[in-house]
């Protein structure tokens, strides 16, 4: 009999190439997902070197980054040219790299395009048990369906794609518990925000965190995914939630999927890798589902969460020295008063969309509390961004697309957009977004922008009001 | 990458907890598609500040960076390493940081060293005025005033940072364990492959 292990310990052990003896192991990697902004380097390191990609089959690239969100083609159908002469030349840099070295490539104009972590689950590219990496840390995001997902520098992406495999040191194992049901208005979004506050931005580190527990079992596959892809906010480099049922009926008929009798020997395996009973965790963290309420950010890191109902929190009320410096420093960033209702915060962008909130089930989140409504005057920019081609194609199928544009927002095309500053959409100085995405740091949506970390109900009850507002008082 | 063993020389008392990547270098330097230059866009949003540290005449140049919990957290941009590398810091020193920082760190030849927040707050008052001295061989930080701080390092990343190594070209010496599991997995899940239908 073999000593009970997690799931994170299974999924190593059936990746350990080699051994050191220190302890540092060759780990295989199954899945290798690449985008424009942190591969140009390791492809011209290639280059120099003379080295090809060892396993173009195991690798897929999609540029996400850089793409501006409004159309990519004219009436005629013709590709239209970016503006950004930087952002045209990393673009087709990816575009060139992609054929050069073999490798399946999704243009910018395809319908599967999309946010590389919305492509990768969607394609079924991405599987249960197998470890994935790419040149973003929000790989994390991967681990919702059960996979060993983490991100990974540039001269790590060299080194996959030379020889498929990554030295690494076995991460330490952190168990977050989430028990019970979630209320009214509590989404995965609510419940990962809530994790962050609780264990910090540097609570995870040096640990996969496998999240548990019968609030994280309810989520569908969209929502498991949005929970693992902010491990990273808490530090961890990667999140996990063992497959089942539910894992399994989101992957099957995907295009990359496996089929047929192929099919159930996978599900059979990946049911096997599920944490043993008698498993320990180096950590565990037991977390209340019912405790958990609508979530809001006030300052510039992932921690600063309260929930909707609370308050900006006094810096003098942390313990720690360094975290009143800090949050003081945030609150003037934030523009932001101790003591203030976050409901009192005024509100003039919102952006829904980025790998954490940007599939089917959470544009239809956001369709359910604006259908009917218009947004606030006071709101002047409202943009949705669909994660992927397919799921533009699914929402608008659905008429979600016409219930966004009817309430004033804008409709764009898939990509990462104002996450993250990198491309035309950006939050301009000094304003605020109550924002889907995943980080509020000084600067992250464009210089001087102000971030509120929120869900896309609570993005679209934003909208709606002009100021943060508990959904709650939108709901039935 | 440059071999890295004994680094003298001004530490910029920086301190700050929680520094994410896009403090260290913001995502608009992002769009290049070569490694060199970056130093320029390096804590930008900080140095817009005429009195920022960075930019003072003692501090240009100084090859350490004394910083606070969890440095380099956020994204995995690996050019927060090579903005640092570009302004000249060959050296970081931290109570902790984010575990893709500190692998790009050592990738592009900057030492991470990790000390406890009390020798963290000693070094922060030596810097303003003196040198600080990091020897990678004997893993010690000393100072002119008799301080000296050992710090622990992985032995693999030891080695690859004194010798200046390419880690591909080790990892290509294991071509045949890699082969062997290559064929395991084609025989055993043979699903693992993608073949898109």
């Amino acid at each position: 009999m073999t000593r009970p292990r997690t799931l994170y310990e299974k999924i190593w052990d059936a990746h350990v190439v080699e051994q050191r003896p220190d302890g540092t192991c060759l780990i295989f990697i199954d899945r290798h997902l690449v985008h424009e902004v942190t591969s140009p380097q390791a492809f011209a390191g290639l280059r120099a070197s003379g080295r090809t990609v060892r396993r173009p089959d195991l690798t897929l690239a999609v540029p996400d980054h850089n793409l501006p969100t409004t159309a990519r083609k004219d009436a005629a159908g013709n590709r239209l040219p970016i503006a950004d002469l930087e952002s045209a030349a990393q673009l087709a840099a990816l575009e060139t790299n992609a054929p050069d070295f073999g490798i399946r490539y999704i243009d910018a104009v395809a319908a599967e395009q999309g946010i590389v972590h919305v492509v990768g689950p969607e394609q079924g590219f991405s599987l249960p048990g197998t470890t994935i990496v790419c040149g973003d840390s929000h790989t994390a995001c991967h681990g919702g369906i059960g996979a060993l997902a983490f991100g990974i520098g540039t001269s790590e992406v060299e080194h996959v794609l030379a020889t498929q495999t990554l030295l690494l040191q076995p991460a330490k194992t952190m168990e977050v518990r989430v028990e019970g049901e979630v209320g009214l208005g509590v989404t995965a979004k609510d419940i990962i925000l809530h994790i962050t506050g609780t264990i910090g931005a540097a609570g995870g580190t040096g640990h996969v965190i496998e999240y548990t527990g019968s609030a994280i079992r309810a989520l569908s596959v969209e929502g498991r995914l949005t929970v693992s892809n902010m491990a990273i906010e808490g530090g961890a480099r990667a999140g996990l939630i063992a497959a089942d049922a539910t894992t399994f009926a989101y992957l099957k008929g995907r295009p990359y999927a496996p089929k047929g009798a192929d099919w159930d020997a996978a599900v059979a395996y990946w049911t096997s890798l599920a944490t043993d009973p008698g498993a320990t965790y180096d950590r565990t963290v037991v977390i209340d589902a019912a405790e958990i309420a609508p979530s809001v950010t006030w300052g510039t890191s992932p921690e600063d969460v309260v929930p909707i109902t609370g308050i900006v929190p006094d810096p003098d009320s942390f313990a720690d020295p360094s975290k009143q410096a800090a949050a003081a420093k945030s609150l003037a960033y934030m523009g932001l008063e101790p003591g203030i209702r976050m409901q009192d915060v005024v509100i003039e962008n919102i952006f829904i969309g980025s790998c954490t909130n940007s599939r089917i089930e959470d544009l239809r989140a956001a369709a359910a509390v604006l259908k009917g409504r218009r947004k606030a005057d006071n709101v002047k920019w409202a943009i949705v961004v669909p994660g992927s081609g397919l799921v533009k194609a699914q929402a608008e199928a659905e008429g979600l697309d016409r219930i966004f544009t009817d309430a004033g927002l804008e409709w764009r095309e898939p990509g990462c957009s104002a996450c993250l500053g990198m491309n035309p959409d950006k939050v301009p100085a000094g304003e605020r977004c109550a924002s889907t995405s995943n980080r509020n740091f000084v600067g992250r949506q464009g210089p001087g922008s102000r971030t509120h970390l929120v869900s896309p109900a609570m993005a679209a009850a934003a909208a709606v009001t002009g100021r943060l507002t508990d959904v709650r008082d939108l709901m039935e | 990458m440059a071999p890295i063993e004994k680094v003298e020389g001004r530490a910029i008392p920086f301190g700050l907890k929680n520094v994410d990547t896009d403090v260290i270098i913001p995502a608009k330097w992002l769009k290049t598609i070569s490694r060199e230059g970056l130093g320029k866009g390096a804590f930008e949003t900080l140095r817009a500040d005429p009195d920022n540290l960075f930019d003072q005449p003692e501090y240009r140049q100084a090859p350490i960076l004394i910083a606070g919990d969890n440095f380099g957290c956020g994204s995995s941009r690996e050019h927060a390493a090579w903005a640092l590398g570009d302004l000249g810091i060959r050296v970081v020193i931290a109570p902790s940081y984010s575990d893709i920082f500190s692998g790009n760190a050592v990738k592009n030849g900057i030492l991470p060293v990790v000390l406890p927040q009390a020798a963290i707050d000693r070094l922060m008052e030596v810097a303003a005025t003196d040198p600080i001295h990091v020897d990678l061989d004997t893993q010690t930080v000393t100072t002119p005033f008799q301080d000296r701080f050992s710090f622990d390092i992985d032995p693999f990343r030891k080695m690859c940072l004194l010798n200046g190594l390419d880690e591909i070209s080790l990892t290509e010496k294991s071509d045949a364990a890699i082969a062997a599991h290559e064929q395991k997995m084609a025989a055993t899940q043979p699903w693992l492959i993608p073949a898109k239908i």
